[in-house]
């Protein structure tokens, strides 16, 4: 993993951890409805963090085809990328 | 694994509510006695969650338009815009509604939520940006998923943040399409339309507002927010709809942008749907002239909204940001939000229950709208009410101050 994918995972998880009501274990194959019980709006708005922190923005077809941190992961990377 | 499995979990939420006896996404009035009275479980009941601001679904002049405009044209029109011919009051109601506006063009829908859909699936296309307030209806989100457009969403009412994301941009091709409310639906907050149109113009970008709860309520003249906010000339498409303050049913969009009509054969919404009716059209056009003629009703209206707004504001219940035909209570939770509707209702009070995903922050709310149709004693009778279920269930202190 390199050093850009370790800083993603970590603004993630903080961004995450600091929208959750009750501490979870989070991983990359954390289902983000399934496992942590957000809704669609919620979803939208926890992206909206992540968006913030690293300057970006995350179309909403995009987050529609995010299921897990991993997915979400992926997504960021390339937007990164194509940045 | 049968085909509706896929909702279990709605389903059960569904359920669970309607197992409690009233449920608020499942309620059949007997009848209909007035703008402001219906009857429920043969009571009946005041009404203050119908989004009937202006009160004319009753008005004499609204009603006879419709009845003779049935008589003379019949009931529907059993056809599309393009395949099947339109009416003269379609054109009719286009133009009054270009020309209330002071703009060019006006293109009607058959309901506001195809409004939505037809503009924003096609203002802007496979290349283009769509920029929309994240708290928008669903009407503004699903006419962009209908769309090619890339589609981003911007903190609610932010300034800085529309900025923000139209700077990410600069430089990417295509138009950008901003997409606001006048007066949002959940909490009748209204958006900074002023800074706004200033992002707009530095950025370039076109701005459309979606004047739903707005139109009849805001502005010198009653156009809306923009009105209001003396920003009309940077907002270069207006959408809203006939079902609040015009009393009927459909949607509209103004604009005074060349090569509008071109949209008439190009946006699918407006072209695969059955044209209103023309008792609606004529309504809405009677009501559309009560709407200008007769401003003492937002007057009105607005008096009672400020009414309500106060009144329960002072008895302690946390509300949204300003006083508006919507008036909202935030409740802690959906079940406290599904007792206390249940409770204004046994008592003889209509209002709604909003919940998410449909509100802004997981918000649960007890929604009300005003109506100029309302008497002040009407307005009281609900704060009243209001006050009793809040202090039998503890939303409110006992030591409030009483109501008036």
């Amino acid at each position: 993993m390199s050093d850009n994918d370790a800083e993603l995972k970590t603004v993630i998880f903080e961004t995450l951890r600091a929208a959750l009501t009750k501490p979870a274990e989070l991983s990359e194959a954390t289902h983000i409805v399934d496992d942590l019980g957000l809704d669609s709006v919620a979803v939208m708005d926890f992206v909206m963090e992540i968006e913030d922190r690293l300057d970006l923005s995350v179309p909403l077809d995009k987050i529609a085809e995010i299921q897990t941190l991993g997915d979400l992961l992926t997504v960021l990377r390339g937007l990164k990328a194509g940045a | 694994m049968a085909l509706l499995d896929k909702y279990a979990a709605l389903g059960a939420q569904y359920a669970q509510v309607e197992a409690q006896g009233a449920n608020p996404f499942n309620v059949t009035f007997e009848a209909m006695i007035s703008a402001t009275e219906g009857r429920y479980r043969g009571k009946p009941v005041l009404l203050l969650g119908t989004n009937n601001y202006l009160g004319l679904t009753y008005d004499p002049e609204v009603v006879e338009a419709a009845l003779a405009a049935t008589r003379a044209e019949g009931t529907g029109t059993t056809g599309s815009r393009i395949a099947n011919g339109s009416y003269g009051g379609h054109k009719g109601l286009e133009t009054e509604l270009a020309a209330f506006y002071g703009r060019k063009h006006g293109m009607v829908f058959t309901t506001g939520y195809q409004a939505n859909l037809g503009m924003l699936s096609v203002l802007a296309g496979k290349d283009d940006h769509l920029i929309l307030d994240a708290d928008s209806h669903a009407s503004i989100y699903d006419g962009a998923k209908l769309g090619t457009a890339q589609v981003t969403r911007f903190r609610h009412n932010s300034p800085e943040d529309l900025d923000a994301r139209l700077r990410r941009l600069d430089g990417t091709p295509g138009e950008k399409v901003i997409v606001v409310e006048g007066i949002y639906s959940m909490l009748g907050d209204t958006a900074p339309l002023k800074e706004f149109a200033e992002v707009k113009r530095k950025w370039g970008a076109y701005l459309v507002v979606d004047e739903a709860h707005s139109l009849g309520v805001l502005g010198a003249t009653g156009r809306g927010l923009a009105e209001a906010a003396g920003v009309e000339g940077d907002v270069d498409f207006i959408v809203g709809t006939f079902s609040k303050s015009l009393a009927g049913v459909g949607g509209f969009c103004v604009s005074d942008i060349e090569g509008f009509d071109v949209l008439r054969v190009a946006t699918r919404p407006y072209m695969f749907t059955a044209s209103l009716p023309p008792g609606v059209i004529a309504a809405t056009r009677a009501a559309l002239a009560a709407l200008r003629a007769r401003p003492e009703l937002r007057a009105r209206l607005n008096e009672n909204a400020v009414r309500l707004y106060n009144g329960l504001a002072r008895l302690g219940f946390a509300l949204g940001p300003e006083p508006n035909p919507v008036v909202s209570a935030i409740m802690p939770s959906p079940e406290v939000a599904f007792a206390f509707w249940a409770r204004l209702l046994e008592a003889g009070l209509y209002t709604n229950v909003s919940l998410p995903p449909a509100t802004p922050k997981g918000l649960a709310l007890l929604r009300s709208s005003v109506s100029a149709a309302h008497g002040a004693a009407q307005i009281d009778q609900a704060i009243g009410m209001f006050e009793a279920v809040g202090r039998e269930m503890g939303i409110i202190g006992a030591d409030a101050p009483i109501a008036g």
